[in-house]
């Protein structure tokens, strides 16, 4: 089995840019991630891309041959779609099919356009991600999904908003100073608890913004990096995905993610690592309940205690476990299909030591991505480690 | 939009539960799920059986949404909870309820039923 290496990464900026198309976008992404790696475009094997509701936005279907070509490559191209996993399945894809030995270089990531619809119109493509007879049709949004998984949480455990609250500060500031992020600014206790209510007891500031953007990677076999002298010190060794019901009713519980703990059991065994072996996480905090359930499922913190990780400073930047340095989707932003991806591309640098955060995690070997889709009835982990 | 002259399964199962004539269905292994369903989800057993639905559920989530899609502009803010009846559970709106002075909490029984917004039918709950 060939391991398989990161040898480049590339993001637009994260926010609001509705005047620019999604091929723009993607191109952008794609061609600083073929530049990072100093890959020909020709050598390029497949494109596996995530996408979410670009029929939505606009009114496009088949990205592959659009977005290869908006890259500048001809290899057969493929489109992937898990909600906001989307790119998070393409990289496991990607990672799947270089290790079997079918493709030295997979160009991977993906793009989501968002601002040029109204708000009303992107609730409602979000809302697509849930079970549409017996959630959509009832109303259920995005937020509100979230929200009920908020009220089970408080309602199991002793957790309030004020706990949530320290998630959304702290991812705040770890993005002021990333020039990626979509909102480089830091926020406070009470600009949470006082935020309008999207859904109780969800309020604006519990909830990631809606986000323009694109993210892409260069990933080679370990063999074809060493043969072309690639500067490629970062591995993909762990891989794991999982599934759920797709409605929250579904489900056993509305507090525990299994879909995460299956793929986080995957990706550590696959890796030969633990959850005690991991020095940064980059996870899907979609909402601010969902970091905790990220944290809880990633084996960090028993269910029923993440809470308190970042209120206790454990998670913050200078704690014993960053968690997302990145300014998280929180801050960072989330168009949907580019997230997963995006969490490879911003622990890329931080291991490399080239994020405007490399600092905090100096001595960081093993790294762990978290990507969830929609109330995780899809959950894809990687693990990343410094092999050179 | 749905063509009204075509009844799906769940369209079915909804015109039972305004009847008042609920159900689940059941898998020769005792597995419980709902419809529109070919299969059981737990084991793949195929011959499932009707069973009545519980006249009373427990509400085991909720939330009021405030920022609502386009189809749902005029019933904003409205309640939707999560309720576990007997083997199952059912996503609804909480019929009947002003969010702002009325207060419900997870505990709260519901009997099940149907209401719709347009052309669009789904489950909803009324407080017992
Ligand atoms: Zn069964």
């Amino acid at each position: 089995m060939t391991a398989v290496r990161i040898a480049g990464v590339g993001m637009t900026p994260f926010g609001s840019h509705p005047e620019t198309t999604g091929r723009e976008l993607f191109g952008e992404a794609s061609c600083v991630a073929l530049d990072d790696a100093g890959v020909p475009c020709d050598d390029v094997d497949a494109l596996f891309y995530g996408n979410f509701m670009g029929a939505f936005a606009e009114k496009q279907n088949h990205h592959g041959p659009l977005m290869a070509d908006a890259a500048g490559v001809t290899a057969p191209a493929t489109r992937f779609e898990s909600a906001c996993a989307s790119s998070g399945v393409a990289v496991r894809e990607a990672v799947s099919k270089i290790r079997a030995g079918q493709a030295d270089v997979i160009l991977v990531g993906g793009m989501e356009r968002m601002t040029n619809l109204s708000t009303a119109s992107t609730t409602e493509a979000l809302a697509t991600a849930g079970d549409e007879l017996y959630e959509g049709r009832a109303g259920l949004t995005f937020p509100g999904a979230y929200a009920m998984m908020t009220d089970a949480y408080f309602a199991a455990h002793d957790a309030d908003r004020t706990d949530l609250a320290h998630i959304a500060v702290k991812n705040h500031a770890n993005a002021v100073e990333n020039e990626l992020a979509q909102y480089q600014q830091a926020i406070d206790i009470d600009d949470v608890l006082e935020a309008p209510m999207v859904a109780d007891p969800v309020g604006l500031y519990d909830a990631s913004p809606i986000t323009d953007g694109a993210s892409a990677l260069v990933l080679t076999g370990e063999d074809y990096a060493e043969a072309n002298d690639l500067d490629a010190s970062i591995a993909v060794t762990g891989s794991g995905q999982g599934t759920d019901s797709l409605s929250l009713q579904g489900r056993e519980s509305l507090t525990r993610t299994p879909a995460a703990e299956q793929a986080a059991e995957d990706a550590y065994t696959d890796a030969n690592v633990g959850p005690d072996d991991i020095d940064v996480a980059e996870v899907h905090d979609c909402f601010t309940i969902a970091e905790v359930l990220a944290i809880e499922s990633l084996g960090f913190y028993e269910p029923g205690t993440g809470y308190r990780a970042a209120r206790d400073g454990e998670t913050t930047r200078d704690g014993d476990l960053p968690v997302n340095l990145s300014g998280g989707l929180k801050a960072k932003g989330h168009p949907v299909g580019a997230t997963g991806a995006a969490q490879l591309v911003e622990l890329t640098k931080l291991l490399r030591g080239e994020h405007v955060n490399s600092d905090a995690v100096a001595d960081a070997e093993t790294a762990v991505t978290h990507n969830a889709g929609a109330t995780v009835a899809s959950a894809v982990v990687h693990v990343l480690e410094v092999v050179e | 939009m749905s063509d009204e002259s075509v009844e799906t399964a769940f369209d079915t199962f909804l015109n039972a539960l305004a009847d008042g004539k609920g159900y689940y269905l059941k898998c020769m292994n005792g597995h419980a799920s709902l419809p529109p369903r070919y299969g059981c989800p737990d084991c793949g057993a195929t011959d499932l059986e009707r069973q009545p639905l519980p006249d009373v559920g427990e509400i085991v989530a909720m939330t009021t949404i405030r920022v609502p899609a386009p189809a749902f502009a005029e019933a904003a803010p409205y309640v939707l909870a999560v309720a576990k009846f007997g083997p199952v559970r059912l996503t609804g709106r909480l019929l009947n309820i002003d969010p702002d002075d009325d207060t419900v909490e997870s505990g709260a029984l519901v009997s099940a039923t149907a209401s719709s917004v347009g052309d669009e039918s789904f489950v909803a709950f009324e407080l017992r």
